[in-house]
């Protein structure tokens, strides 16, 4: 396959960038999309030049590192896949493919490629936890939880923390993000507890981190690499609303609310 | 350099719980006095850094993803053993001690095995109060499956992403501690040193990976959790970035390194498809417990599968080990693998791949069973091959996994370096020659949740440790001479990128020292491994500069240390004269083709120290008994 490329360069996080054109000619369709990208930085390298820098690690979905919009679609062409797991088959011969970063302003370009997500993370520490200090934990089956619950509870868990919900939505909303992080703990028992408070503070930690808000669009679903369904929005939701009609005061929602 | 196991007197029952009553305490009001530098935030740093934080210490973690929710165990697919009998199928604390000391071949140390499967009940309890979303039955009960070395049913599992909730289930931990203030927490950060201060490990130097700086950062003991070195191989199941540098490092700076010849080769992946190829992809071992795997009996059989006859097929696992059968341990199914393989038996284009067929699960199960077990497994086999799994057979072939060798440790889980502690797969510890399936998971957990939390304390609580700062000349030392390799990469400017001399030294690896090594090889690469290495330094061209993200320059240090690392675990290869798990050496085989120990002469751990680049290392041996489990040789049959 012949390709022709247009990458986002971007020399830093305050330097101007702009899409540059790149050859890509003898492309395998049984590659995959990044090892496409290794074999254009191993000719721009013999060449002299900079590589194009993009951010990866697992290559096989899970880490949730990669992060590209391809064509304007967070990770590329293929439905319920992370970029590392999209491979050359999936484009025409002759295709030309714009590569660009995740784009929204919680997450500052750091290179190219490459941005930073600190933010889904003070997300997590804003409440996406059970506080159960090591040891002391009753035995594994000494709470039964129903198939039904356990199975929702990790469809939400699946989360791989990648941003491609953010990059999708036209608010640059971490709803999905923050509401999978809600569902999973929140459907289980040992979640029960922090409920309450942990909704409304990872809720208003995602605004104070500048994401926008939610508007039912639904982009989010599309682009999630695990098909994280909006349904975790609406619960989401509900928790977050329940939580603010029985506290009053969202801020100081009482451990026992709900 | 003197190896002091450290291991407590007693019964194997009653050693932990002596050894933890006899250890000194640090008193609550004195633990926040004491700062922990933690490397690594997989399962093992990341447990470790939150339950310090928990109990007061002030820690610092590093990592150099840009999340500490990313690091590589978040990959394990398959589960985690612990040993609970929830299925009444005569498990015990003991039974997976035994398993694991025999699958691993009788070169790990029992006292250790012995302290993991104990702790490994404790591990499921406290995951499930985190939340772990544990596959369940539809009574509520957790339920479990069977792996390979085992005949009972004691690995927990949440679909085929284990790794990812039980990472999770640390990070999050460690996130509230971070909100709390317990841990500062150091992400896109790099450590490429460590300092020793009056011979005790009392800091490190990072590099910011964003803006390239180098600091120094100072604390009372330094904890490694940084994983394993598989990918000195340059094709491997680990994630791109994992690489050897920090355990290295400080092997360099005096830590002994143990067995690094024991390196796991996973028999479940799928074949290489190109030059281009930039990883390998496991596929769970889980697989075969309803997978049958097989190949054609005729050499240069090249009819589709579905073509070939029931009575053409040669189930080869089956046959040879008719108990085990598809559930022989790894090291067993990787070579059996290669063996039919080098026959001429071999499938698909390259003829390097094995089946692994699922037709007979199916119809005994339906393809809905089949779907809830490893749907997500199917998908991604899928979406990598462009073939269909439930209508033809999977091909798979052994590829790199894990490395059982690292840095040595006693009980304590503390190097030669005091102060320097090692978790998880950076060290050497639990697994021996070769480490069982849904092990690495319960390791990292126990040395990271129940382990290095009580014996830190007593490193803490016994040793005198002078208040220091990085203003010491040694900080500055260490910083200059990681500055100057920094300098030297990118004043070189050859010809050839460090990808290309990375898959150099990685081909040699895998003909020389991979599923099956020779005397002969192995010369033959310690020959050639410093040529690549004399090249690398006089030709690689690293791109860009040293004030920003380059990750060509990044990946030129990690390089650079598999270059001097390689020759140590070819060393160490050639100098264990004897076959044992996943260290096949071909003049030591029993007339059927296993591996032939030899106990009289290598029943020890070989700790190697360090004696600068080029120079032959010196040999230590920690030598190990085996007063529980009689030592015998592996039978799967």
């Amino acid at each position: 396959m012949r390709l022709t490329l247009k990458v986002w360069r971007q020399k830093g996080p305050d330097a101007p960038g702009r899409l540059v054109e790149y050859e890509a000619p003898d492309v395998s369709p049984d590659m995959s999309f990044l090892e496409m990208l290794d074999v254009v930085n191993e000719r721009l390298m013999e060449r002299g030049e900079d590589p194009i820098e993009f951010a990866h690690d697992c290559r096989e979905g899970i880490c949730g590192t990669c992060s590209l919009m391809i064509d304007g679609v967070a990770h590329g062409p293929v439905r319920g896949a992370a970029t590392c797991q999209v491979h050359m088959r999936s484009f025409a011969d002759g295709a030309s493919i714009t590569i660009e970063p995740w784009r929204a302003r919680p997450f500052p370009i750091i290179k190219d490629l490459v941005v930073d997500r600190a933010a889904l993370d003070r997300i997590i520490q804003a409440g996406g936890y059970i506080s159960a200090p090591t040891g002391g934990s009753p035995d594994g089956n000494a709470i039964l939880i129903a198939k039904r619950y356990a199975d929702d509870a990790m469809d939400a868990a699946a989360c791989i923390g990648c941003g491609a919900c953010v990059a999708a939505c036209p608010n640059a909303s971490a709803s999905l993000f923050t509401a999978a992080k809600v569902s999973h703990l929140g459907l289980l028992p040992q979640g029960q507890p922090e409920r309450y408070r942990r909704v409304v503070r990872m809720v208003e930690q995602m605004d104070l981190e500048g994401f926008g808000g939610c508007t039912l669009y639904g982009e989010c679903q599309e682009a999630c690499p695990k098909l994280i369904s909006i349904d975790t929005i609406a619960r989401m939701n509900r928790d977050y609303f329940k939580a603010a009609v029985i506290a009053g005061d969202r801020a100081t929602v009482p451990e026992a609310a709900g | 350099m003197e190896l002091r196991s450290r291991i407590p007197t007693g019964p194997i029952e009653q050693k932990w719980d002596k050894h933890r009553f006899e250890m000194k305490l640090v008193n609550p009001a004195n633990k926040r006095k004491f700062s922990v530098i933690v490397v690594g935030t997989g399962l093992a740093g990341g447990s470790a850094a939150a339950t310090l934080s928990e109990l007061g210490y002030h820690v610092l973690c590093f990592s150099f993803h840009d999340s500490p929710r990313r690091a590589h165990s978040i990959a394990a697919q398959g589960g985690i053993n612990a040993a609970k009998n929830y299925q009444n199928d005569g498990d015990s604390i003991y039974r997976l001690f035994y398993d694991t000391v025999k699958g691993g071949d009788f070169r790990a140390r029992e006292a250790n095995v012995y302290r993991l499967a104990q702790i490994s009940v404790n591990i499921i309890d406290q995951c499930v109060a985190q939340g772990v979303p544990f596959a369940r039955e539809y009574g509520g009960l957790l339920s479990n499956r069977s792996f390979g070395g085992a005949q009972v049913s004691r690995t927990f599992y949440a679909r085929g992403q284990t790794g990812q909730q039980l990472l999770l289930g640390a990070y999050q931990a460690l996130e509230k501690e971070i909100a709390r203030g317990g841990v500062q927490m150091f992400t896109h950060t790099e450590m490429l040193d460590l300092v020793l201060v009056d011979g005790r490990a009392r800091g490190i130097i990072t590099r910011n990976l964003r803006t390239g700086a180098i600091e120094a950062y100072a604390a009372d003991a330094v904890v490694l959790a940084t994983g394993g070195y598989g990918n000195v191989f340059y094709l491997s199941t680990n994630a791109k970035n994992c690489n050897a540098t920090a355990i290295w490092r400080a092997h360099k700076r005096g830590a002994a390194f143990a067995n690094p010849c024991f390196t796991q080769i996973h028999p479940t992946c799928i074949p290489v498809s190109g030059d281009y190829q930039s990883k390998l992809t496991l596929m769970s071992e889980s697989l075969r417990n309803d997978g049958r795997v097989w190949v054609p009996k005729k050499a240069g059989d090249k009819r589709p599968p579905r073509e070939i006859p029931e009575a053409e097929r040669d189930y080869y696992l089956e046959r040879k080990y008719p108990s085990f059968g598809n559930l022989s341990p790894r090291d067993i199914a990787s070579r059996a693998a290669k063996e039919v393989c080098d026959e001429g038996r071999g499938v698909g284009e390259t003829g390097r791949g094995v089946y692994l067929d699922f037709e007979d699960a199916i119809k005994r199960l339906g393809e809905q069973k089949i779907r809830e077990r490893y749907g997500n497994l199917f998908e991604m086999y899928e979406q990598i091959t462009d073939e269909n799994p439930y209508q033809v057979p999977m091909r798979i072939y052994p590829a790199v996994h894990y490395t059982m060798g690292g840095l040595w440790v006693d009980y304590n889980l503390m190097t030669t370096i005091p102060g320097l502690h090692v978790l998880g797969e950076a060290n050497f510890s639990d697994h021996g020659a070769n480490r069982l399936g849904a092990s690495a998971l319960m390791q990292g957990l126990a040395d990271g949740y129940f382990i290095i939390p009580y014996t830190i304390g007593d490193y803490l609580a016994n040793t005198k440790l002078e208040k220091i700062t990085t203003d010491r000349p040694e900080f500055a030392e260490a910083k200059a001479s990681v500055a100057a390799l920094t300098t030297r990469l990118l004043g070189i400017k050859g010809k050839r990128t460090v990808d290309a001399f990375h898959r150099e030294l990685g081909q040699i690896m895998w003909e020389d020292c991979g599923m099956a090594r020779s005397a002969e090889g192995l010369r033959r690469a310690l020959s050639r491994i410093p040529e690549v290495r004399e090249e690398f330094w006089r030709n690689v061209n690293v791109p860009g500069s040293d004030v920003e993200l380059n990750q060509a320059l990044e990946k030129a240090g990690r390089v650079a240390d598999y270059l001097e690392f390689a020759e140590l675990m070819c060393t160490d290869a050639l100098h264990r004269e004897e076959s044992c798990g996943g260290h096949l050496r071909v003049e030591h085989q029993t007339p059927d083709g296993e591996t032939q120990r030899d106990d009289s002469r290598f029943a020890y751990a070989a700790a190697w120290e360090f004696c600068g680049v080029g120079n032959a290392p010196v040999l230590h041996k920690e030598p190990l008994t085996f007063e529980y489990v009689p030592l015998s040789q592996r039978s799967y049959k």
